[in-house]
């Protein structure tokens, strides 16, 4: 299937009811449409099975569990859809977080300097990753493997391999578990992280389907050869993807050390094979070329809302781990099914 | 369309597999204890504790743990959603002493009894710790390692990890003792091999190869023991060996003689204890602070003793 996206952008200004029709008879729409009734569904099989699923501090625990996956398969879209890879997200967060409580803990700056510093060294490995992909020509699973394990020893190795507390920035953990939208509606409880979440998907939607640099995240997936012959520095947009998905890891980094208010230097390996069965759930394609946020969105939503359902519903921890698989593989082949159709 | 609805039943079908089975027991009492890990053959033992204390004391048991112990946001997921089945008293052995205090200060205004097991919380919110007394236990290995090498010579040490408790303490239990009670006894190396079998196999090869004088190794928990006998069997090196924990290869180096002996602490007793201390804290019984669960030397002699096969594991 070749890129709708970058099609509809070249589109001139159609009627409204155009719009509408286009939208609704779009593949990728309705992969979007089959992806959030599988989580409604999910969501209503689990309501009947235990009643203690639909609870409401219940659902706030699903959507602060979903929270540090959903940014990972953010950065992680924007690179798969360039038909890249990248196994260094879980790690690079690792990296950042540690980064943060080297600043915030042992420099004593100010709790702004930390969250700039996170982003700031996410976007600076990110850029090293891209650098290693576009101008080395080393294949991404190669060069992301190797920024993994790099990261990981470097984590250790800043931190002593000794959790950083932030116990003398008692604003940080506030980053995560507090809850603005709680301050202005007590009914709703939900936490910061999900929050900032849902403003990195917002933010990463409108750069993938509204700018120049989204463009060409499709259009590099879709077929890089014809982008490079038509005049476009595809090495230079490449690295800038890389960067922006390193930047967002940064953000993922922030969350999880907040929550934890610590920085655990040994966590994050394994983190990136589930962001990337997020990605993949929400109908991303891993030959590039198709993907949306909202879609990675829901991909990570439905992973958290079956491992919390099993969970709550006593299964054994076996069996959860055997489902979880079988509802990936599930995923995808509906996936390859509506592909195969269009 | 139908192939999508048809995946859509299988989906569900499967759920509903499992959903029975989780729906009967509404009425028991409901006690989920959350580990540090799972696979491991220690936590599997401490499980099948749990078990068995839930079928003695006729309450509803489940055990959970994250994939690896550095998982502590996973650990933490859990516990939510274990506090989230309003259970009656739930069971926690923290990965990360104070990254889970906001849920445990949760669960104790809704007046859900903590137990801690395996290591502390730093928090006087648990009502009680089963826990074994590392420090003690490792300071008996080194005892046993004196009293075999003859109070004099070198000695190596190979440790999991410098950052958990259980690491920590084991370190210092063994080294503490030796320094203060055997002076002729020399420490030539600690290393630390995250508790994987390869990477304890090398470095107790790296550490044979310099130093060929040593007496004694001690391995501070089951991966790193295996590692220092497979290096030591690798390199052909006579040395003696001492363990932590059990499972089926150190209690064949054991029973083979290639290893001295090792202390185990007592894993279905800690999983029992909790469970029971668990059901006291709910009939209002008073706790003492810590459970010490108990750990025992066993070598070639007392392995086959039922009371030491007991707490064994493979």
């Amino acid at each position: 299937m070749s890129s709708t996206q970058p099609a509809e952008l070249a589109a001139e200004r159609p009627g409204a009811i155009e719009i509408l029709k286009r939208t609704l008879f779009n593949p990728a729409t309705r992969q979007k449409l089959l992806a959030f009734a599988s989580l409604l569904a999910l969501m209503l099989f689990f309501s009947v099975a235990s009643n203690n699923f639909l609870q409401a501090d219940n659902m706030v625990s699903i959507l602060q569990s979903t929270a540090v996956n959903g940014v990972l398969a953010i950065a992680c879209t924007f690179v798969i859809i360039t038909g890249g890879i990248d196994l260094s997200v879980g790690t690079l967060m690792t990296f950042c977080a540690v980064m943060a409580g080297v600043f915030l803990t042992y420099w004593g700056m100010p709790i702004y300097v930390g969250i700039v510093a996170a982003i700031f060294f996410g976007g600076v490995c990110g850029f090293t990753s891209g650098v290693l992909i576009a101008k080395l020509k080393i294949p991404p699973f190669i060069a992301t493997l190797g920024m993994m394990m790099l990261l990981k020893g470097l984590s250790l190795v800043i931190s002593g391999t000794k959790p950083i507390y932030f116990n003398d920035t008692p604003e940080f953990p506030a980053i995560s578990q507090d809850s603005l939208i709680g301050y202005f509606i007590p009914a709703a409880p939900i936490p910061n992280a999900v929050l900032i979440l849902f403003l990195v998907a917002i933010a990463a939607g409108i750069v993938l389907n509204k700018t120049l640099l989204g463009r060409y995240t499709f259009a590099l997936g879709s077929n890089e050869e014809a982008v490079r012959l038509s005049g476009v520095n595809v090495d230079f947009w490449k690295i800038v993807v890389y960067s922006l998905s390193g930047a967002i890891c940064g953000i993922a980094g922030l969350l999880i050390a907040s929550r934890l208010n610590s920085a655990q230097p040994a966590l994050g390996q394994g983190y990136e094979l589930d962001a990337i069965a997020a990605v993949v759930i929400g109908g991303t394609s891993l030959s590039g070329g198709t993907g949306t946020i909202l879609g990675t969105i829901i991909g990570a939503f439905i992973m958290s809302v079956l491992i919390n359902g099993l969970r709550i519903m006593s299964v054994a921890q076996e069996w959860q781990t055997v489902v979880t698989g079988v509802i990936i593989i599930l995923a995808v082949y509906t996936d390859i099914l509506r592909r195969g159709k269009s | 369309m139908v192939k999508r609805t048809r995946t859509l039943i299988m989906a569900l079908a499967l759920g509903a597999t499992f959903g029975f089975s989780a729906n009967a027991p509404a009425q028991e009492t409901y006690i989920p204890l959350i580990s540090k890990g799972f696979q491991h053959q220690f936590w599997q033992a401490v499980k099948q504790g749990a078990e068995q204390a839930g079928k003695d004391l006729k309450v509803k048991v489940s055990f959970e743990g994250p994939e690896t112990e550095a998982m502590v946001d996973k650990q933490i997921d859990m516990l939510s959603a274990a506090l989230a089945k309003n259970p009656k008293a739930i069971g926690f052995a923290a990965l990360d002493s104070k990254a889970a205090i906001p849920l445990l200060k949760k669960a104790q205004a809704a007046k859900i009894p903590v137990v801690a097991f395996d290591s502390g919380v730093d928090s006087d919110i648990p009502v009680t710790t089963a826990t074994t007394d590392n420090k003690a236990a490792a300071g008996l290995a080194a005892d046993k390692m004196a009293e075999l090498i003859g109070k004099a010579g070198e000695v190596a040490v190979v440790v999991h990890d410098q950052t958990s408790r259980t690491g920590i303490d084991r370190r210092d239990g063994f080294l503490d003792r030796m320094k203060s009670k055997y002076p002729n006894i020399k420490i030539v190396s600690v290393q630390y091999g995250g508790g994987d079998h390869l990477k304890s196999t090398e470095i107790t090869k790296s550490i044979l190869q310099a130093n060929p004088n040593l007496k004694g190794m001690f391995g501070a928990n089951e991966g790193s023991a295996i590692g220092v006998v497979n290096g030591a069997t690798e390199m052909k090196r006579k040395i003696v060996i001492i363990g932590y924990d059990s499972g089926k290869q150190q209690k064949d180096a054991i029973r083979s003689g290639v290893m001295a002996g090792a202390i185990t602490q007592n894993p279905v007793g800690i999983g029992y204890k909790t469970v029971e201390a668990a059901v006291k804290a709910l009939k209002g019984e008073k706790l003492p602070k810590v459970i010490d669960t108990g750990f025992y030397w066993y070598d070639k002699s007392n392995i086959a003793d039922p009371k030491i096969a007991a707490v064994l594991y493979d």
